[in-house]
């Protein structure tokens, strides 16, 4: 119900939205929850596990039962709190986890069955049989006890990730808070100042209270402008601090654009990273609710979320309401309810020696210990003198004190400490280093305390950061708090809640504890109390308290659960903003890229890298036709083919030489100038890194080749040896694998095909095999690499990246005129098998030159990087499994990599195993499968038969081993 | 004779205009990396300054002359953008044609901070990274060289074949930032 006069909501704009098909109106500043109060809504929900009605509990962004499906279709966003959803027009949420209406909810009926469905009823009660697990139990338990639901559907919402920095992070908006930032930026600090909710000014907007002389919400207002004034202050409303982690950084959620109507490319939420200097943590503190029987119907509200209701949103959430508190400020429920005219039934306070503050009934000494209510609280009964008393009410506002939000002092394994006069959790000393915890987050009650703990924090903040403290006086304010008393539970007949999010109530934890789970953590595993969308935010002390009693301990030796971030749920769009779709990671493009997809060729990742798999020509209908007529091109005539993505690395300096001779396994510095020759490198471990070609361009320059795979590692293990091994070194490189443009030319006619447009013709005499040079095409000056991955008389040409897709183009149409044409990856696959040349499919981190036959490779005459590890015996010894060719003899023909070898006659398990295969391909210059693996002791058995199994594809192929160079073993060809 | 026609990193991407920032691609004549050998890091810049007029930038910063500007882009690192580098450098650092391996992109306005405070981690404040700052670092998850040349201009250089990706980022990030002004 509205009152007039009362409340910050903006009467002048009307909003309408809809509640579970319904439309309702509000006004612009209302919350889903203050606007369906409002409305006289008061079932907002059904509980967890018991199905159980409920209602708004709190204001703010602890809400455990308000959680709501917000939007349609693929938008829906289940779990939303209603008490931190803005209203706006043509907002749609609905009510979940029910079937049926909301107030018919068929799954109410697990209500009835609550006496067997306590702590740890599913573990002891679904055990058996086993297999029903999975496949009933699970499935229907899921159904049963819930959230809301997803939409199954990607979310097509725009989320943004963002960094942002500043001196000092103010966390909370309320008084502490506001002053705070006031001096920080008064001192010249850059200034954050992040509040959770939709407005500046905290409890100030929920209470009557005045400060310096004036309203709250006016001297609120005030402040944001003194605050704007300064220039210095970042306002960040609608943003909540999630975590606090190492180095001053922060995490922090934003509502961008949840709180208004669906706007193109604006975002529904930020995920900030914060960087701060120093921090003031104002986070405020929690209202803790009474567990007392039958605590949880709607209706049933914190007392401080009775006054937001009434004072912020001008809402009365009952026509006659009950005040149960066990502390004195709660009575200012009761006084400004009668400000407003709002009848108040009763006060119940606990303590005896309460004294009334107004004029209303106050049960003094007294608890309230059932109520009753259906759908909607209609009548409380309490116990005061002796006697039980019903009182009819609509509303009780419940008050057990209040709990410091220490949350984020805990993120980095601080444990909150116990403070017996205040009874409450405390920040620890120097808990997140840099962060001053002020206010009533550090136990600071009264508003004129609040307001001198903001100027201080800020004040330890600007020494901190040598910043000069500036002259500011605290405005006047209430120094009241009152006495209040620890009332954790009330004893009595009927359930009494402690997590209303997941269903926990008193008799759970007192289960836990006779069942022997008595250490708070196994508490809470067990009762899953604290578990929820709420974190326990609204029962993680009175449960604590409640075991410690159980267990016949005190508070602080029965201690708290850890706090972990966030602080508040993240949504998981917010977590992965930036990374839908192509947003994922980025794409790398060939500069042949565009001419290679004209063509019509299916690309394929390579790394990040985008690289044609085959050119389909007209009326092939298989990939495979495409690659035997590709494979039989670059034998037969000429093909081309892109192979810019492999790493190029420029090495230069007077020590280049030396530096090759250390990293390769084999001698570089007698490599002629003008020559190209095959090296291997190892780990520090002995076991091959990566291999590739390096070009000597001139006594003291290199240009290095890497696989396309390993480049980004051998550029990292480059600058490790030379910055931590070798600094003596005086060796400078850097990455060209940008800068050109490169294509392998490759086949019979490559040089036919390549003096058509040389400026300058090439001849065997001039450009022998593994020669190197710079070259002239169409005028552009190039580098020419006479290099084969074919086995073919081959060359790779490369030119300036601006002319690669010209030069493509050009390489492409005129070897078509010659009977050739492009070939991708697959065909280059099946080449380089029918050679016996690995890649990363045989040099796959677990191989060492012993194994693929390269340990001659390694140079006796100096040392490398690997070479004493390499030479370790277990790495040395013919038993390892080591590179062979295999070839299909028996009936069935297919090979398939990852398959693995056996003796013909062995049982395919796992202890016969003495192989297994990693590279296959069609070969249509032999017309069968090639296949490309490790045999144990493989190369003294080439000739022999073995079984190839692959058990996931259920194929078993009959093998001879081979030499793994299938093709052309003498290298005729490639000499040309 | 034939001829082979030159495409730029981001040919036909750019120019890009959201809010009040427009992204561009600059297309410099050449970009050299400066490497220089060891104990010759002021003779580099002496014979950058008599060469070209501008001096090695240290760590975090550029420099810049009527015709060149060089951007500090890691350990021991400059690239030198603007005519081809004099041949004399040579004798003093590795000099390495990286003319083609950079997309060389402005992003320029009023808020710039505010698009690539969504793409990379740097304090961008203008108290912070100023004029003739540079930074290498991620846009995204691209590795980059910032640089920022005047107030309202911040220069991003990222890997050639990541252009496509590049552009598309600060294309989104814009459009994000500018639906956020339109908002208020």
């Amino acid at each position: 119900m509205r009152i007039d006069g009362k409340g910050l909501i903006d009467r002048s704009r009307p909003v309408s939205f809809r509640f579970d098909g319904r439309s309702y109106g509000g006004f612009e500043g209302d919350t889903l929850a203050s606007a369906l109060l409002a409305n006289g809504v008061r079932l907002m929900g059904r509980s967890f596990k018991y199905h159980r009605p409920r209602g708004v509990l709190t204001a703010g962004s602890e809400e455990p039962n308000a959680l709501m499906e917000i939007g349609k279709g693929a938008g829906k966003t289940p779990n939303v709190r209603a008490t931190v959803q803005e209203v706006f027009e043509g907002l749609e949420a609905r009510s979940q986890n029910r079937i049926g209406p909301l107030n018919r909810d068929l799954l109410a009926v697990n209500d009835l069955f609550s006496p067997f469905l306590s702590a740890g009823f599913y573990y002891k009660t679904f055990m058996w049989p086993r297999k029903f697990w999975e496949g009933l139990y699970e499935p229907i338990i899921r159904r049963a006890a819930g959230l809301g639901a997803l939409s199954g559907k990607p979310d097509p919402g725009r989320y943004e990730k963002a960094f942002a920095f500043c001196d000092i992070l103010v966390i909370g908006g309320g008084p502490t808070g506001l002053m705070a930032a006031l001096t920080a930026a008064r001192g010249g600090a850059e200034v954050i100042l992040a509040e959770d909710s939709a407005a500046f000014g905290g409890r100030l907007l929920s209470e009557t209270e005045e400060v310096d002389g004036k309203p709250g919400a006016v001297w609120v207002g005030e402040m944001l402008d003194a605050l704007a004034e300064t220039g210095k202050v970042r306002l960040m409303p609608r943003t909540t601090i999630t975590g606090a982690y190492d180095g001053g950084t922060y995490g922090a959620l934003e509502r961008v654009g949840l709180h208004r109507p669906a706007t193109p490319d604006l975002p529904l939420e930020c995920l900030w990273r914060i960087q701060a200097k120093q921090a003031v943590l104002a986070a405020g503190a929690l209202e803790r609710p009474i567990a007392f029987p039958m605590n949880d119907r709607p209706g049933i509200m914190m007392a401080s979320a009775v006054r937001s209701y009434l004072n912020r949103y001008g809402v009365a959430p009952g026509q006659k309401i009950t005040l149960f508190a066990t502390n004195d400020d709660a009575h200012q429920t009761a006084l400004d309810l009668i400000g407003a005219g709002v009848e108040v039934a009763a006060v119940v306070d606990s303590r005896a020696e309460a004294t009334a503050q107004g004029d209303y009934q106050l049960f003094a000494g007294g608890q309230v210990i059932t109520t009753k209510g259906r759908h909607a609280l209609t009548n409380v009964t309490i116990r005061h003198s002796g006697a039980e008393t019903q009182i009819d009410t609509d509303c009780l506002a419940m008050s057990g004190g209040w709990n410091p939000t220490v949350h984020l002092t805990c993120h980095m394994g601080a444990r909150p400490v116990w403070d017996e006069a205040l009874k409450a959790f405390l920040p620890a000393a120097s808990a997140i280093p840099g962060l001053t915890p002020a206010g009533a987050c550090a136990g600071t009650y009264d508003t004129a305390s609040c307001l001198t703990a903001g100027i201080e924090a800020a004040k330890s903040a600007l020494k901190a950061l040598e910043l000069k403290a500036p002259d500011i006086a605290p405005p006047s304010a209430s120094d009241q708090t009152g006495t209040s008393q620890t009332l954790w539970y009330v004893e009595g007949k009927g359930r009494a809640w402690l997590d209303f999010a997941n269903d926990v109530t008193t008799k759970d934890v007192k289960l836990s504890a006779q069942e022997g789970y008595r250490s708070v953590e196994h508490m809470k595993r067990y009762t899953t109390q604290g578990m929820a969308p709420d974190q326990g935010k609204n029962s993680n002390i009175s449960a604590l308290a409640l075991l410690a009693d159980a267990t016949g301990r005190g508070i602080p030796e029965t201690g708290t659960t850890t706090y972990r971030p966030p602080y508040v749920p993240i949504s998981i769009s917010a977590m992965a903003a930036g990374a839908q779709g192509k947003g994922f990671q980025p794409e790398r493009f060939t500069t042949s890229h565009s001419a290679s997809t004209a063509r019509g060729a299916p690309m394929i990742e390579a790394g990040l890298w985008y690289r044609p798999s085959y050119f389909p020509a007209q009326g092939e209908t298989t990939w495979r036709e495409a690659c035997d007529r590709e494979v039989t091109m670059v034998r037969e005539a000429v093909g081309i083919c892109d192979v810019s993505t492999l790493g190029k690395i420029d090495i230069q300096g007077p020590d280049a030489s030396a530096f090759l001779d250390f990293v390769y396994t084999n001698m570089f510095s007698t490599l002629k100038p003008g020559r190209v020759r095959y090296g291997l490198m190892l780990r520090e471990d002995g076991h091959v890194m990566d291999d590739g070609t390096t070009a000597r361009l001139s006594d003291s320059h290199y240009v290095m080749t890497t696989t396309t795979a390993a480049a980004g590692q051998v550029m990292t293990h480059l600058e490790f040896v030379s910055q931590a091994l070798r600094p003596d070194l005086d060796v400078r490189f850097i990455s060209v694998t940008e800068q050109w443009a490169q294509f392998a030319v490759a086949g019979p006619r490559s040089r036919e095909l390549l003096n058509s447009i040389l400026d300058t013709p090439i001849d065997d005499e001039t450009w022998p095999f593994m020669s190197c040079g710079p070259i002239s095409v169409h005028g552009i000056p190039g580098r020419l690499f006479r290099i084969s991955f074919s086995g073919e008389h081959a060359y790779e040409i490369a030119v300036p990246a601006r002319y690669g897709d010209a030069l493509y183009r050009d390489l492409v149409a005129r070897a078509e005129t010659m009977g050739g044409g492009a070939y991708g990856m697959e065909a280059l696959n099946v080449l380089r098998i029918e050679k016996g040349f690995i890649t990363h499919s045989e040099i796959h981190g677990r191989v060492t030159a012993f194994d693929i036959g390269m340990e001659r490779m390694i140079s006796a005459k100096k040392d490398c990087i690997g070479k004493t590890a390499a030479a370790r015996p277990g790495l040395v010894e013919p038993e390892r499994e080591l590179l062979v060719g295999l070839k299909p003899i028996g009936t069935v023909k297919q090979l398939t990599a990852g398959a693995h070898l056996f003796a013909p006659e062995a049982a395919p398990t796992r202890e016969n195993d003495e192989g297994y295969v990693t590279s296959v391909g069609f070969s249509p210059t032999f017309g069968t499968y090639l296949g490309l693996g490790f045999l144990v002791n493989g190369r003294a058995r080439h000739g022999e038969t073995v079984k190839h199994v692959d058990h996931l594809r259920g194929v078993e192929t009959l093998c001879e081993v081979c030499d793994p160079v299938f093709f052309d073993p003498e290298g005729g060809r490639t000499r040309g | 004779m034939a001829s082979l026609t030159a495409l730029t990193p981001a040919q036909d991407l750019t120019p890009i205009t959201i809010g009040g920032v427009t992204l561009s691609e600059e297309v410099p004549e050449a970009i050299a990396a400066l490497m220089p050998y060891a104990g010759q890091t002021k003779a580099l810049s002496a014979a950058l300054k008599e060469a070209h007029g501008l001096a090695l930038p240290g760590p975090n910063r550029m420099t810049k002359s009527d015709s060149h500007r060089a951007t500090w882009s890691g350990l021991d690192q400059a690239f030198l953008i603007g005519p081809p580098p004099a041949s004399e450098l040579a004798t003093h650092s590795a000099v390495v044609d990286q003319s083609d391996a950079w997309v060389v992109l402005t992003l320029e306005g009023k808020g710039v901070e505010d698009v690539l405070a969504r793409l990379t981690p740097i304090d961008l404040r203008g108290g912070s990274f100023k004029r003739g700052h540079a930074a290498r670092s991620l846009l995204g998850h691209m590795n980059a060289v910032f640089a920022r040349d005047a107030v309202d201009r911040i220069t991003i250089m990222v890997f050639r074949s990541m252009a496509q990706t590049a552009v598309h980022e600060l294309e989104e990030a814009m459009k994000g930032v500018a639906a956020r002004a339109s908002a208020n």
